[in-house]
């Protein structure tokens, strides 16, 4: 590749108030390549694409495009320009429909009737099936992310950048999603990657910068690098795999049979007789794509959504009926999905957050006086046991990163001696170290004859810590299986296939 | 009690006029909240534009300027909030609320010396021979030209908001405000030109109140139809010809029941005072078991920063 690179960046530097996002970042990539981008949380990942993408102005360096200077002011001029991007978190509106949402995207946007057209053609000639009149808020996951590809290709993009594409997707959706841009890539479009699904980069990119704490800190050959190596590179220092000795299950703590219940929202996926044993040292993956019932699983063992008498048992008692205090009260404890809002209180310090869930079973409460210095002691062992970086207790949950205050939510109930643990994606957002230290603690405490039930999107988490894992689909549970030695061809089936393919023919 | 003396078609042209006010404020809170903006300060843009209106019209004796004067009272006054809000980035019910007040104290100041004072008629449209249609001629076609621009512009938000692509950028403001800013639109300039809009409307319901309704100026005259149109917007779902349909709800049943108490009806006067904003609420309540059609990001302070 010795011709003019497709874009150039270099000496890029941006500082925030207290931190630099970037430090003298150069990259360069080159017509049809598939560059990725790697590193940690907060390595500065999505402040560089941010500045390709117009939203962000650098402090200095420059970018060049075919050779000639480019300064995009915002991203209107960068998508003139033929840059695409497609959002880790989805910048749709639900409330529209694909084709308004894809018209929101595009500068001279045709009438919907033609854009409809255009849209369907798209949709098949990269074999992303879509139907342009259905309401955003009505689509899969995956659904939605083929509108934001389809925005992005019918401006003929020559740079496609892509965060986090696939972590929300099926095995055989990541499947279709790799074939569409290899496709891309042999027509000359440049595609800028990001994920930390090392083995997806090994499969598909060209090659790969590694960026540490706002700085370049290597490049390779994803094809002939290892996952660990480049892991390594990312971390800056040597990681260690979650280790397990191989224990003999126990008795059986959690008996669930035949548990039905009604979603409690309007848009939610009722669970339908989901049946499944778990034993004392045992952790259950749970696999399935999102909104097939993994929200409500959760509120139903947590005690949010309490279902019929019977359905659940505890040690042999019935906790069917009772609410989360009695629950956590027994140690059935769980942490949600939604780190701001449901599993934390967002506006609240982490210590007023460690006296929310902890207060029942840690004696953090008598006889309705709330006792602030325990729940502060208890707040700061949570930081210190989990590594939570954080000036102090006495900080809003908010103002945490996104993988801080998953290490703070996580560790707040491991640290509270739990007989159950139910988690739900216990590792989303949070980089490689700070991944594996969770998946460590959750497997210490299995260790400790703990059940675990692990609710997560990332098969690759799931097969690693998993001693039986089962998928929701539709909200059914799958028959569980031992974790080890099953295929991705399985787990596909498993999860029900790829979804949404139907659609477009309809 | 003796209901003939009730005409019919005085009535049906009455509540047009009794509507037209509400029909202005609410629709202009509408393509507010479609930002994603809740300004409960219509009830004090409306007694603004009433006073500014007034005022123009009988300083000037045109009423054509007053109801000009009065839309561009109520976008100044509406700017106000648009830097309460969009730039100091305060509460928006709070500061909707200090509008009112201000609104409505501001515009008792600016009035004190046209207590009394009759302002000049605006003239009916002429439609010619349409006029002399028996029953359809006094009904639709004997009112001023404020009465059918407000019809006109129920039309225009509903078909702009439809199948422009304006309409959608502002729908798509007020879903999620994060994911219009990701594309690049410019969330602050759009609501406050939202702003903007619907104080010019809620100026335009007041002045239509003391130019054509009443037509006089007295403190406080606008009597809580900036509020009625608050909770219009809300139980219409966001949707411009519902909310048209309940502002003449609301304004036939006023009219319906000054025209009772005339008639001697043995009802207590305040049951039937109370009626409107009793059955208005109601038969909205019923049309409106849509809850989900709010606006998403409506009433959130939208932050570039992340």
């Amino acid at each position: 590749m010795t011709d003019t690179p497709l874009l150039a960046l270099s000496g890029l530097t941006k500082a925030y108030p207290g931190v630099v996002a970037n430090d003298d970042v150069s990259l360069r990539i080159a017509p049809g390549e598939v560059h990725a981008l790697l590193g940690e949380n907060g390595a500065g990942k999505s402040t560089l694409v941010k500045m390709i993408y117009g939203l962000v102005k650098p402090d200095s360096g420059k970018m060049e495009m075919n050779g000639t200077t480019f300064a995009p002011q915002e991203p209107r001029d960068a998508r003139a320009a033929g840059v695409g991007m497609v959002f880790q978190h989805f910048s749709l509106f639900d409330a529209l429909s694909v084709a308004e949402n894809i018209a929101l995207g595009m500068e001279n946007a045709p009438k919907l009737r033609r854009l409809s057209h255009q849209i369907r053609e798209v949709s098949e000639a990269y074999g992303l099936p879509l139907s342009p009149d259905r309401i955003v808020g009505d689509l899969s996951a995956g659904e939605r992310q083929r509108v934001e590809i389809i925005r992005c290709l019918l401006q003929d993009p020559k740079l496609l950048i892509m965060d986090e594409p696939t972590s929300v997707l099926t095995p055989q959706e990541v499947e279709i999603l790799f074939k569409t841009l290899r496709k891309l890539s042999a027509e000359g479009t440049a595609i800028l990657y990001i994920s930390h699904k090392l083995e997806e980069i090994r499969s598909l990119c060209d090659s790969a910068t590694i960026l540490r704490l706002g700085r370049v800190v290597g490049h390779c050959t994803p094809a002939h690098t290892t996952a660990r190596e480049m892991a390594e590179m990312m971390v800056g220092s040597t990681l260690k795999t979650p280790t397990r000795a191989g224990k003999t299950p126990g008795k059986v703590v959690l008996d669930i049979n035949r548990l039905s219940a009604k979603s409690p929202s309007a848009f939610g996926m009722p669970l339908r007789e989901i049946t499944v044993q778990v034993r004392a040292g045992e952790v259950l993956g749970i696999g399935g794509v999102a909104g097939n019932g993994q929200d409500e699983l959760l509120a139903a063992l947590s005690g949010e959504a309490p279902c019929a008498s019977g359905m659940i048992a505890f040690d042999g008692q019935d906790v069917g009926p009772l609410g989360p205090t009695a629950r956590r009260k027994l140690g059935i404890l769980t942490a949600p999905e939604e780190r701001l809002g449901h599993a934390a209180a967002p506006d609240m310090t982490l210590v007023e957050n460690a006296m929310l869930t902890g207060a029942a079973r840690e004696k953090l409460e008598r006889r309705g006086m709330l006792d602030w210095p325990a729940a502060k002691r208890f707040a700061e062992k949570i930081i210190e046991k989990f590594d939570v970086r954080t000036p102090g207790s006495a900080n809003v949950a908010r103002s945490l990163s996104g993988g801080n205050l998953q290490k703070f939510v996580i560790g707040r109930e491991v640290l509270q001696r739990p007989r159950v643990l139910v988690v739900n994606q216990p590792t989303w957002g949070v980089d490689a170290s700070a991944a594996a230290a969770i998946r460590q603690a959750l497997l210490d405490l299995a260790e400790n004859d703990a059940a675990v039930i692990v609710i997560s999107q990332d098969l690759d988490e799931l097969m690693e810590i998993s001693d039986l894992f089962a998928a929701l689909n539709e909200g059914r549970l799958s028959e569980p299986r031992p974790a080890q030695g099953l295929t991705v061809e399985e787990i596909g089936l498993m999860m029900g296939g790829a979804h949404g393919m139907e659609v477009a023919h309809v | 009690m003796d209901l003939s003396v009730i005409n019919p078609v005085l009535f049906v042209a009455g509540f047009l006029v009794a509507a037209t006010p509400l029909i202005f404020a609410a629709l202009g809170e509408l393509v507010v909240e479609r930002s994603g903006v809740l300004n409960l300060g219509v009830e004090g843009m409306m007694i603004i534009g009433a006073i500014c209106g007034f005022a123009t019209a009988v300083e000037t004796g045109s009423p054509i300027l007053g109801f000009f004067a009065a839309a561009v009272g109520g976008a100044v006054l509406s700017l106000l909030f648009a830097f309460l809000t969009q730039i100091t980035l305060a509460n928006q019910v709070a500061s909707g609320l200090a509008l009112t007040l201000f609104g409505l104290g501001f515009s008792a100041l600016l009035g004190q010396r046209y207590v009394g004072v009759k302002p000049p008629r605006l003239a009916e449209v002429n439609f010619g021979p349409l006029h002399d249609i028996p029953v359809l001629g006094p009904v639709l076609f004997s009112h001023d030209i404020i009465l059918y621009l407000g019809l006109v512009l129920v039309a225009a938000v509903w078909a702009g908001l439809k199948f422009t692509r304006a309409g959608l950028v502002l729908r798509a403001v007020g879903e999620n405000h994060d994911a219009a800013h990701a594309l690049g639109y410019k969330v602050v300039r759009i609501r406050t030109l939202a702003i903007m809009f619907g104080g010019a409307c809620a100026g335009l319901g007041g002045a239509y109140i003391s130019l054509i309704r009443v037509p006089q100026w007295t403190e406080g005259m606008t009597a809580g139809v900036g509020w009625i149109a608050l909770a219009l917007v809300v139980f219409a779902s966001w949707k411009p010809w519902r909310l048209l349909l309940g502002a003449y709800l609301f304004g036939g049943i006023t009219q319906l029941q000054l025209n009772l108490q005339g008639a001697g009806v043995a009802i207590p006067v305040e049951y039937l005072a109370m009626s409107p904003y009793v059955i208005t609420i109601l038969v909205l309540v019923v049309l409106s078991a849509d809850k989900n059609a709010a606006p998403a990001s409506l009433g959130r302070t939208f932050h570039a920063s992340s």
